[in-house]
């Protein structure tokens, strides 16, 4: 067994799923990570908690299952604000998922800011959650989607950019900070002291990055910021935005309902305080939940190890695959200014068929164009294969994709 | 399992496709796509007294729907357009002898027999309105 400074050995006994064998009886290698992580038993526990000894709605029960209920849920907030560095907890908001986090401020603040002849600029790394609200607003505003384009190896045109600013034209930038296919994580600094130099509000796409590095929002001082809980260890239907005080005050209300309301009268209604107002309806409250155990889970790590460790893996195994003939590797080469999602084809097998192969290896990898048919339209490829990890992963799972690819070769005679 | 599902003959068919390109003046042309996948497959059809009296195929996805699309079009060529709607997906599977895979990737196999009879009735359908809505009940084509 290799050494590890993170104790990958010790973290692997908190997942449950990493003992089952799939395919041939081989043991699993979960290599699927940027789609959705694994769970802890800390996670998995309190959530079956929060089920069997104080299930009840929130924030306006008397009873003490609802107080224990919503002390719970408004716990992992505090958790959310202080893990991106919040100023405070009513900067964030739960919804479904990230996807939803963008389309809550593409329909609330999109609606009401973006003009006619406006620009809205993205990035042609974007995931489709980060393209298609914004081809929506665009077409309701008549406002104009710009994408920056992406080099070769995958970094951003910086100067494509800059040439966007200066049109003057320009509403709102939004951008994924670590691209989903590439790894590419983007100089957000510069880019968001750049647009604010003009005045314009930046909304980051961190469903990539918050999971994986440290991510520090007064730091990078962005506007918006949206991820995914189930991306970071905690379960599926979860996801936050983070708005500044300031904007999120002036932002109309996204979805009507229970929950987010003071007073309601036949034909007005008063809403409710922040960050309350933004979310109608029963949320997600065993997810939440769940998620608070998921951040007390990576806090006890450190955010710093967990991308050390993420660099260390990402090197090692694209040093691997350079030495296999036929692979093509997609993204910057440097394991320092990448995140841990590595996709490649190799020879003529396509991805899905590699994947099958995979699979039969006990392998779970992703194949197709991970939602970004942009990206996969700018690289020219119909689809890439990726393998993408997290914090209980192994070099010793490294080896056993690299003997599976071996196998693929074989199969498939090239 | 691999070496069960990509044998010799996948692999021909998936480096040499047969009938791959595109017609001069085709009847009929239909184009799908897997979303699951992204596989994509374009087929055109010259259609004479209801024979299929030429089929090319254009696409690209994974060995499986590429290879399955190739040995479909030796299947039906100079065969009666209205058998296509009598095709089985087993009848495909068989052909292609994959009949173990998965649910995920069943759909690549079955791609381009989707896309036949979505061409089918479409040929139909711009002659024959009635034939047409009769084959789609029949082919369950949605």
């Amino acid at each position: 067994m290799q050494k590890s400074a993170l104790g990958v050995y010790e973290i692997r006994q908190d997942f449950p799923v990493l003992k089952r064998k799939v395919g041939k009886n081989k043991t699993l290698v979960y290599l699927d990570n940027a789609a959705t992580t694994q769970k802890p038993f800390s996670v998995i526990n309190a959530i079956q908690d929060y089920y069997s000894s104080y299930n009840a709605n929130i924030h306006r029960a008397v009873h003490q299952l609802g107080e224990e209920a919503t002390f719970a849920y408004e716990q992992t907030r505090e958790k959310v604000a202080k893990f991106i560095n919040a100023r405070s907890t009513d900067e964030i908001i739960f919804t479904r998922n990230a996807t939803e986090a963008i389309n809550l401020v593409s329909y609330a603040w999109g609606r009401k800011h973006v003009k006619d002849g406006q620009s809205i600029v993205i990035t042609e790394m974007e995931h489709h959650s980060n393209i298609v609200p914004w081809q929506i607003l665009s077409r309701e505003k008549n406002a104009k989607l710009c994408y920056i384009g992406v080099d070769d190896r995958g970094y951003l045109r910086m100067e494509d950019y800059k040439g966007f600013l200066e049109t003057g034209k320009v509403g709102l930038i939004s951008l994924s900070e670590m691209s989903n296919v590439l790894g590419t994580i983007l100089p957000l600094n510069e880019i968001i002291k750049m647009a604010h130099c003009i005045g314009i509000p930046v909304l980051v796409d961190a469903a990539q990055s918050v999971p994986h590095m440290p991510v520090d929002v007064q730091k990078t001082d962005c506007d918006f910021l949206a991820f995914s809980a189930h991306k970071m260890l905690g379960p599926t239907g979860v996801g936050i935005l983070y708005v500044k005080r300031k904007i999120l005050e002036e932002m109309p209300p996204f979805i009507g309902g229970g929950d987010m309301i003071k007073e309601v009268h036949k034909q007005e209604t008063i809403y409710n305080d922040l960050p309350y107002r933004f979310e109608g309806g029963t949320p997600n409250v065993a997810g939440v939940i769940g998620f608070g155990a998921a951040l007390d889970y990576l806090n006890r790590i450190g955010m710093d190890r967990v991308r050390d460790h993420e660099i260390d893996i990402t090197r090692y195994t694209m040093d691997a695959l350079a030495d296999i003939k036929d692979v093509i590797l997609y993204g910057p080469l440097n394991a320092n200014e990448r995140g841990g999602v590595i996709s490649f084809n190799i020879a003529d097998i396509h991805p899905h068929d590699l994947a099958t192969i995979m699979n039969e290896h006990g392998i779970a990898i992703r194949s197709g164009h991970h939602c970004a048919q942009v990206l996969m339209e700018r690289l020219d490829v119909a689809a890439t294969s990726r393998a993408s990890f997290y914090i209980y992963n192994t070099k010793e799972e490294v080896d056993i994709f690299i003997e599976a690819l071996h196998d693929a070769r074989r199969i498939f005679r090239v | 399992m691999s070496d069960d599902i990509y044998r010799e003959i996948i692999l021909d068919h998936y480096r040499n496709p047969r009938n791959k390109g595109r017609l001069p003046n085709p009847d009929v042309s239909i184009h799908d796509s897997n979303p699951l996948c992204g596989d994509e497959i374009d087929m055109h059809l010259r259609v004479e007294e209801d024979k299929i009296k030429d089929i090319k195929f254009e696409g690209r996805g994974c060995a499986i729907s590429q290879a399955s699309a190739s040995m479909l079009t030796e299947m039906v060529l100079n065969k009666p357009l209205n058998l296509v709607k009598d095709l089985a997906k087993e009848d495909i599977l068989e052909n292609i002898g994959l009949t173990n895979l998965g649910p995920a990737r069943i759909k690549c196999a079955l791609l381009s027999l989707k896309v036949l009879k979505m061409s089918m009735v479409k040929y139909y359908a711009d002659r024959d309105p009635e034939t047409a809505s009769k084959l789609q009940n029949e082919t369950g084509v949605d």
